[in-house]
């Protein structure tokens, strides 16, 4: 017994049992349920195994391309956003420019949106795209001589609220990763390149950047994620998971849709298997991509 | 030394707290759709607790005091009623999940009619029967409306009220047009009306909504089509002549500038209470309960509206149909299903719970004994009475024998077809401009993808 206690060779995997054991009991589980139910019909008290029906039903069905393509094209959108503007401003807050009681205020003010409650911003930010003529974001428009416009009816101009929303919440948050990282470049670098005679933008891209690599990996792969499994925000600026022409549908969307309000909850596992397998599939290329899988010698 | 440790704790909990809140965030926002609980009045010592789930807020009121009615006919029976309020979209997850789950479940819940397929799907629904419960008043329900929450003959849910479309007239705008309301009586009197008002004044006359489908299957079950094969309860047949002849007719409407589309895609948002508000429109085909939403959010227009019958087709038997409705059921498992079941059949069929219907929300009640009281449909203090110009239930009465119901509203698969309508196929017809029946076609090959069939 005390030889198992003192173990040196357990001792790590004792202390990472808690976390197994939840990963196991709420991730694992639900997981493998959902595969299940995916092969399944299920209604209450009842579940008939279906084979694939609910896979066939998936291949044909329109809307859940619809579903797909917008949840691919966001996610897209959110890396082209998320991953350069944070990492510009961080370099910004780092550098010497501007006074540091400044950027101390800006660097808390960024990080408030990310606190705030999504529900409660995308509201507000409903509000602020509403088509009558006194709504925000058409008062701005108006300023600049354009006439209303139906934002959450058209399909890019609701794209675009969407983004906005997006930038608007996740910027600070991707802006600390950054500045976390560029703050773990050792000055030695910084001091031999401008011995060499770099400027700041060369240093920027042959310092910072490559110093900067693995928090790129990790923002582009939550961003990945988070991109594809997008739906809260979609369900607020839209007041529901209705959109015109299913614009704002994202998978997540869609299987909220049938599951929770169609009762079709077979089908809306097969959805999340799907949604599980691309996330997996993306995310596993880009990580063997940048070599985060290899030994850290052979890095 | 010791201040690095601080430090790190420090940072270490404030990395624990925001990986918190950011679970907490993305799981879709519990924390907001906590109901709000309605304190009716003091229940009686030794009263069974009953919980309910409501989703729109006067409705509680209504039942509140049929709770206190309850108790003080039956004092051996009294209950204590607990009514949470829940957002619409909120409450019916919430109750799909626990109907699924089994766990959490209230006594009673409200249930929306485009909702309440989904809780009778199957051989074994998680709703208890409430047939028996109902014998005592069932000769002065209107039938359609018991049929619309009944499967394979059992009734699973009682309705609130009839939901008869009716037209609301602006009359003061269609006076400057120079239109008499009261000569409107066929859809192509509408139309006509609409396109004079339209060239009189620039704006539109009536609505096309692109938010709830609604209107149309009016003038779908007055040409006496259906949205499924077999008479309403088969396969999805959205392609049918007589669908395509209505959105046609709406269509036609549309482009003579009869019908405009509205801020926030239909009549009953709060954009749209505030554009009919302002004018913007002169007529509103809706159900009857529409009429809360003129005495509660267009207080300008009290003593201009006028209330007159639905748009009819030529010929058609039906006048006009219920539209919209709540069905409230007992889930199967709750503790006290028997009393549950006795107490909701008093609260939703009696004479005081439909005359508490219509006094308090306004309502057409399902009892036909109350359209037929003067004492109180014509009471001259009631608030509705005193907002419109007519009287609803003249206009009820004189179309009474032409309600109709439409079986489409209870196929399972009304929840997919009314989704496909107001997301796609209402905004093609309206917005884009796509030929009815280019729309409908490939509206009926999507949905029959969507749905197997």
């Amino acid at each position: 017994m005390k030889s198992v206690l003192y173990s040196q060779r357990l001792a790590p995997y004792f202390f990472i049992l808690p976390f197994l054991l939840t990963l196991l009991v709420f991730w694992l589980v639900p997981v493998g349920r959902s595969v299940v139910m995916s092969f399944q019909e299920v209604l209450y008290g009842q579940s008939t195994f279906i084979g694939l029906d609910n896979y066939e039903r998936l291949w044909r069905d329109q809307v859940f391309w619809t579903a797909l393509a917008n949840s691919i094209r966001y996610m897209v959108l959110t890396l082209l956003l998320l991953v350069p503007i944070p990492m510009v401003l961080a370099a910004i807050i780092n550098s010497r420019i501007g006074s540091s009681r400044i950027k101390g205020f800006f660097k808390a003010s960024l990080f408030v949106p990310a606190l705030t409650s999504v529900v409660v911003a995308g509201i507000v930010f409903r509000l602020m795209f509403s088509e009558t003529e006194s709504g925000l974001m058409n008062q701005v428009v108006a300023f600049f001589g354009f006439g209303p416009v139906r934002w959450l009816r058209e399909d890019l101009t609701g794209l675009f609220a969407l983004l906005l929303l997006a930038l608007w919440r996740w910027a600070g948050v991707n802006t600390m990763y950054f500045l976390a990282g560029i703050q773990a470049i050792p000055n030695d670098y910084y001091e031999a390149a401008s011995l060499d005679g770099a400027g700041k933008v060369q240093q920027f891209l042959h310092v910072t950047l490559p110093g900067l690599k693995p928090t790129i990996v990790y923002v582009t792969t939550i961003s990945v994620y988070g991109g594809l499994a997008m739906f809260l925000e979609s369900f607020m600026l839209y007041a529901g998971n209705n959109s015109p022409n299913n614009q704002g549908l994202t998978i997540v969307g869609y299987l909220y849709r049938k599951g929770i309000q169609e009762n079709d909850l077979g089908f809306a596992s097969a959805v999340g298997v799907v949604l599980l397998v691309l996330v997996l599939a993306i995310n596993l290329t880009q990580l063997t991509a940048t070599g985060t899988f290899k030994k850290e010698s052979a890095r | 030394m010791h201040f690095r440790r601080t430090l790190a704790t420090a940072l270490a909990t404030g990395l624990a707290v925001s990986a918190l809140a950011a679970c907490g965030s993305s799981s879709g926002g519990d924390g907001e759709s906590d109901g709000e609980v309605i304190e009716g009045a003091e229940a009686p010592e030794g009263a069974t607790p009953l919980d309910m789930w409501v989703f729109a807020e006067l409705h509680a009121d209504v039942y509140d005091d049929m709770a206190v009615k309850w108790n003080e006919e039956n004092p051996d029976r009294a209950i204590d009623l607990n009514v949470t309020v829940y957002p619409y979209q909120d409450m019916h997850d919430k109750l799909l999940l626990a109907v699924n789950s089994g766990q959490g479940l209230p006594d009673l819940a409200d249930i929306e009619v485009n909702k309440f397929s989904n809780f009778v799907k199957g051989d074994n629904p998680p709703l208890v029967d409430l047939t028996e419960a109902a014998q005592p008043y069932v000769d002065d329900i209107v039938q359609a409306r018991l049929d619309l929450y009944s499967r394979n003959g059992k009734i699973y849910g009682y309705p609130t009220h009839v939901g008869a479309f009716t037209a609301f007239y602006n009359t003061e705008l269609l006076e400057d047009a120079g239109i008499d309301y009261t000569t409107i009586t066929t859809w192509d009197d509408f139309a006509e009306a609409g396109t004079a008002y339209h060239e009189a004044t620039g704006k539109a006359f009536s609505v096309s909504s692109t938010g709830v489908f609604f209107t149309e299957p009016l003038a779908i079950a007055q040409l006496g089509g259906q949205l499924f094969d077999d008479d309403g309860l088969g396969d999805v047949a959205v392609n049918s002549p007589e669908v395509v002849e209505a959105m046609q007719m709406f269509q036609d409407m549309q482009e003579t500038g009869a019908l405009a589309t509205i801020p926030g895609g239909s009549p009953d948002s709060e954009e749209g209470y505030g554009a009919i508000n302002n004018g913007d429109y002169a007529a509103i085909v809706y159900p009857a309960w529409y009429t809360s939403r003129f005495v509660d959010y267009m207080p300008d227009l009290a003593g201009k509206v006028a209330i007159a019958p639905a748009p009819q087709i030529e010929g058609s038997d039906t006048l006009t149909i219920g539209g919209g409705g709540t069905g409230t059921a007992v889930p199967v498992g709750s503790e006290h299903e028997e009393l549950a079941t006795d107490f909701l059949a008093y609260a939703k069929l009696s004479l005081d719970a439909n005359v508490a219907v219509w006094e308090v929300l306004g309502f057409d009640p399902v009892n036909m004994s109350v359209w037929e009281d003067e004492s109180v449909t014509h009471n001259p203090d009631n608030k509705f009475n005193e907002y419109f110009q007519t009287n609803l239930f003249d206009v009820l009465n004189s179309v009474q024998g032409g309600i109709g119901h439409f079986e489409s509203f209870s196929n399972e698969n009304l929840p997919t077809v009314d989704n496909w309508f107001r997301t796609v196929t209402l905004n093609e017809v309206y917005e884009n401009g796509t030929p009815a029946q280019d729309a409908l076609d490939q509206a009926q090959d999507d949905l029959q993808n969507e749905l197997g069939q």
